[in-house]
């Protein structure tokens, strides 16, 4: 097992005019389960077959452990992309299906023997061991395929998209399978996913990329508590965070006929005269006085509980990203009502509206 | 129930086909009987008229995905199976959705590694059909193409003078590049020796490798073979400037191995005394685009290199080495080439492709020659063959038998 490490790492597509991956630096701890999360084109997978050894490096260096493996063949990094194409060989024991990259390896039989015990014990395949792949159900054949990247002990497991193939109920499954395999397991672990609630879910950190340059990494909880930028606080999260542009007024931000208190230290780093100011769904309350965001409900989603109302601010364009705030099930407004927001205080995310840098705490 | 099809050119009994029922429960009168590699998904071969197409039920975003690689794949000229149609939108009768199809044409007098294995018509069979995987890797990777899943079930062969060609027939995990990385490559080539060791190992495990046959040390071959392929094909080689003769040397050794060499780098250093060369673009095909010029005729490479020096032996025999090539040509295809393979009666014809029997014949006419100890007329060999040799082969047209393993993982988990 071993940390990985992205030391200002870089790669430049020939012909190409601005680098998909864009000195990128990240400390992937021992035993970790890192996300790469990114829009479609932000350089995931790039940097991803970085570190697998399929794309040049053409500035700084990747480490896996203390090993610098920049310029290292794959074969030799001691990585192992799952869920690549496995095939099952009919003919074979479940065992040798497992084993049989281990052979190939040189490995004497014993150790194969053992490494491929320890795989089935992981995997609720011992009872299987020397039965024929047929005679398993479809569960455990995908068992199988994984337990053929788990009896090589590779440093680092490798894993793009493994679930883009699946119905959306499978992917629910096997995200939770793939994530509690991987901490019984304690393999070093660097996933590419576009799904920001997959990347969610299953990181213990997650490194959001945007044109090829990193923007944060952080644990699922910090990223979605303390967005760095605006582009982070709009990409996590579902539904999405609001985000609207707010002049700043003496002593706090200004929204409707309402002003927000916020800390003078944190206006003093606001350029301009407005800032952008984000309040997640579930931070805004309907205010009783009648003051702050008049918003017009266009549609409400009721969940039970919890409804979604999803409208809009007087003025805005059809076209623009909907108002949304989740309020009590029970009473929601309705379809073309007009009702004022306030966000709860303590929630409020506040970034410079020209570098879109956070300034809030 | 409105599905969708995508095609190329649209044959309309696409329509017949049971698209609202699983590929696995098809109806046996739409199937096809022919031997497949191993695979995660049903693939079912189905006769649609007068032709034989594969349907592969793969989820619909990888459906279209495979299908237009394989486009692109054609289109850059390499072998690989033809793209025909996508199939989505399909509902089972009980309203649940059904994965997409993929429709690609089955590939006449291909073998699929399972068949080529079990026939064993010579000892080296191994030997060939990885030497023909490694021509058609390095002709993917001088293309920019990463397969990311060699392996001899993705693979066809088809016979070429006694040796094969292979074509491409899963393209799910393949990229097109502009260029491919070394880790690229290597990425390959690694991938492809686990899979083929894997692959011979399981052959080993059903009894269908000779015994005393290391599925690890034959799997190696490909390694070595690509190697010494890819550096024939795009080395740089310096010699002295009097030495201008190994320019032509290094271009008759490349179309020896079947490669043009479309692009040659040539420089020289400061003071001129050393040449460097590099060939830049080469492109395989070398005698099979000459005898398609010649004669209209399309062969596999080996094939068409025995068709080549057979043409040239008429040409000697017949003194005509003075006259046009194209009309020497057009006199051999009369005079030899298709009076000789319309001997062949029709009921004989699904045996072997006309080229493979033609290149047999030639085999076959030395082997009679050298027992008699005389030459003997292709007449009487061509009389010889089709009575002793041909009844006793295999159709290969489209080969039946040998049913066929499918291991699906992606079904639904279990625990
Ligand atoms: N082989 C290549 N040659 C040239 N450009 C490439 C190549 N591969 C990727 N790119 C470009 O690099 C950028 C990053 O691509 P990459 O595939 O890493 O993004 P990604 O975040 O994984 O996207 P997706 O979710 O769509 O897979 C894109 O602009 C892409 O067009
Ligand atoms: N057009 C074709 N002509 C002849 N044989 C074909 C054709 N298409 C598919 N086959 C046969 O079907 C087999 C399975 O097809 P394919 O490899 O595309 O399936 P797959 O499920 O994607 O495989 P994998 O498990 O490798 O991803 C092949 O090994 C080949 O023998
Ligand atoms: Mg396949
Ligand atoms: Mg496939």
């Amino acid at each position: 097992m071993a940390t990985v490490t992205y030391d200002k790492a870089t790669r430049i597509y020939p012909g190409a005019d601005t680098p998909s991956v864009d000195q990128l630096d990240i400390e992937v701890a021992d035993g970790e389960f890192l996300v790469l999360v990114g829009p479609s084109g932000s350089g995931k997978s790039t940097a991803l077959r970085m570190l697998a050894g399929l794309e040049e490096v053409n500035g700084g260096r990747i480490l896996i452990g203390d090993r610098d493996v920049t310029h290292m063949p794959p074969k030799d990094r001691d990585v192992a992309m799952v869920f690549q194409n496995y095939a099952l060989y009919p003919h074979m024991s479940v065992a040798d299906n497992m084993g049989f990259a281990l052979k190939i390896a040189g490995k004497p039989k014993a150790e194969i023997r053992q490494r491929v015990e320890e795989a089935a014990k992981i995997l609720d395949l011992e009872p299987y061991l020397e039965r024929k792949p047929k005679a398993l159900s479809g569960g455990q054949r995908q068992r199988v395929a994984m337990g053929r990247a788990i009896v090589r002990q590779p440093q680092v497991f490798l894993m793009d998209e493994p679930l883009s193939n699946l119905d959306a109920k499978l992917r629910v499954q096997t995200r939770t399978q793939i994530a509690s395999l991987q901490r019984r397991l304690g393999v070093t672990t660097v996933y590419v996913t576009h799904d920001q609630v997959e990347a969610m879910t299953m990181g213990d950190r997650v490194a959001v990329l945007n044109f090829g340059v990193l923007q944060q990494v952080d644990t699922p909880r910090r990223m979605y508590d303390h967005p760095d930028n605006v582009f982070v606080a709009g990409f996590i999260g579902s539904p999405a965070m609001n985000l609207m542009s707010v002049p700043v007024a003496d002593g706090g931000l200004k929204l409707g006929d309402y002003v927000q208190p916020v800390e003078r230290d944190v206006l003093g780093k606001a350029t301009g005269s407005e800032v952008v100011l984000g309040v997640r769904p579930e931070d805004l309350e309907i205010s009783d006085s009648g003051r702050g965001l008049a918003i017009e409900v266009d549609v409400v989603e009721e969940l039970g509980a919890d409804a979604y109302i999803y409208g809009s601010m007087p003025g805005q364009d059809a076209g623009d990203k909907p108002f949304i705030a989740r309020v009590d099930g029970r009473t929601p407004p309705a379809k073309g009502e007009v009702v004022h927001f306030q966000p709860k205080g303590e929630h409020l995310h506040i970034f410079n509206a020209e570098s879109g840098e956070r300034i809030s705490d | 129930m409105a599905i969708d099809i995508t095609a190329i050119s649209p044959n309309p009994a696409l329509l017949d086909l049971p698209w609202s029922v699983p590929l696995e429960d098809w109806p046996e009168e739409h199937l096809a009987a022919l031997p497949r590699g191993i695979s995660r998904h049903v693939v079912r071969f189905v006769r649609l008229g007068q032709e034989v197409i594969a349907v592969k039920e793969i989820s619909e975003p990888l459906a279209r995905r495979e299908f237009q690689t394989l486009r692109n794949l054609r289109r850059l000229g390499q072998p690989a199976v033809e793209p025909l149609a996508v199939v989505s939108g399909r509902v089972a009768g009980d309203g649940t959705a059904l994965d997409a199809c993929l429709i690609t044409r089955h590939l006449r007098f291909s073998l699929p590694y399972r068949a080529v294995f079990s026939q064993r018509l010579r000892d080296d069979t191994a030997r060939r059909t990885l030497d023909a995987l490694a021509v058609l890797l390095v002709r993917l990777h001088l293309a920019g193409v990463f397969w990311g899943d060699v392996s001899l079930s993705n693979t066809l062969f088809r016979r070429d003078a006694g040796d094969f060609a292979a074509y491409l027939v899963d393209a799910e995990t393949a990229e097109i590049h502009p260029e491919l990385s070394r880790g690229q490559r290597e990425h390959d080539l690694f991938v492809a020796h686990g899979n083929i060791a894997g692959e011979l190992m399981d052959l080993e495990a059903g009894g269908h490798l000779d015994e005393g046959e290391d599925p690890i040390e034959i799997a190696n071959r490909i390694m070595h073979r690509y190697d010494l392929l890819w550096n024939e094909l795009t080395s740089e080689e310096r010699f002295e400037r009097g030495d201008r003769w190994k320019v032509d040397e290094r271009i008759r050794r490349l179309n020896n191995l079947g490669f043009d060499v479309d692009e040659l780098e040539m420089s020289t250093d400061l003071d001129g005394t050393t040449i460097r060369i590099q060939p830049k673009v080469v492109d395989a095909g070398h005698h099979s685009r000459r005898l398609m010029r010649l004669t209209g005729l399309d062969v596999e490479e080996n094939q068409a290199r025995r068709l080549l020096n057979d043409l040239d032996s008429y040409r000697a025999a017949t003194h005509r080495q003075g006259d046009d090539e194209e009309l020497v040509a057009h006199a051999w295809l009369n005079q030899i080439y298709e009076p000789i393979t319309r001997t062949v009666p029709p009921q004989l014809r699904d045996k072997l492709e006309p080229a493979e029997i033609f290149h047999e014949l030639l085999e076959h006419r030395w082997y009679l020659s050298e027992r008699a100890g005389h030459d003997i007329p292709i007449e009487d060999t061509v009389r010889d063959y089709v009575a002793t040799v041909l009844p006793g082969r295999p159709d290969e047209v489209t080969v039946l038998g040998v049913d066929t393993e499918e291991i699906p993982i992606t079904a639904i988990l279990d625990s």
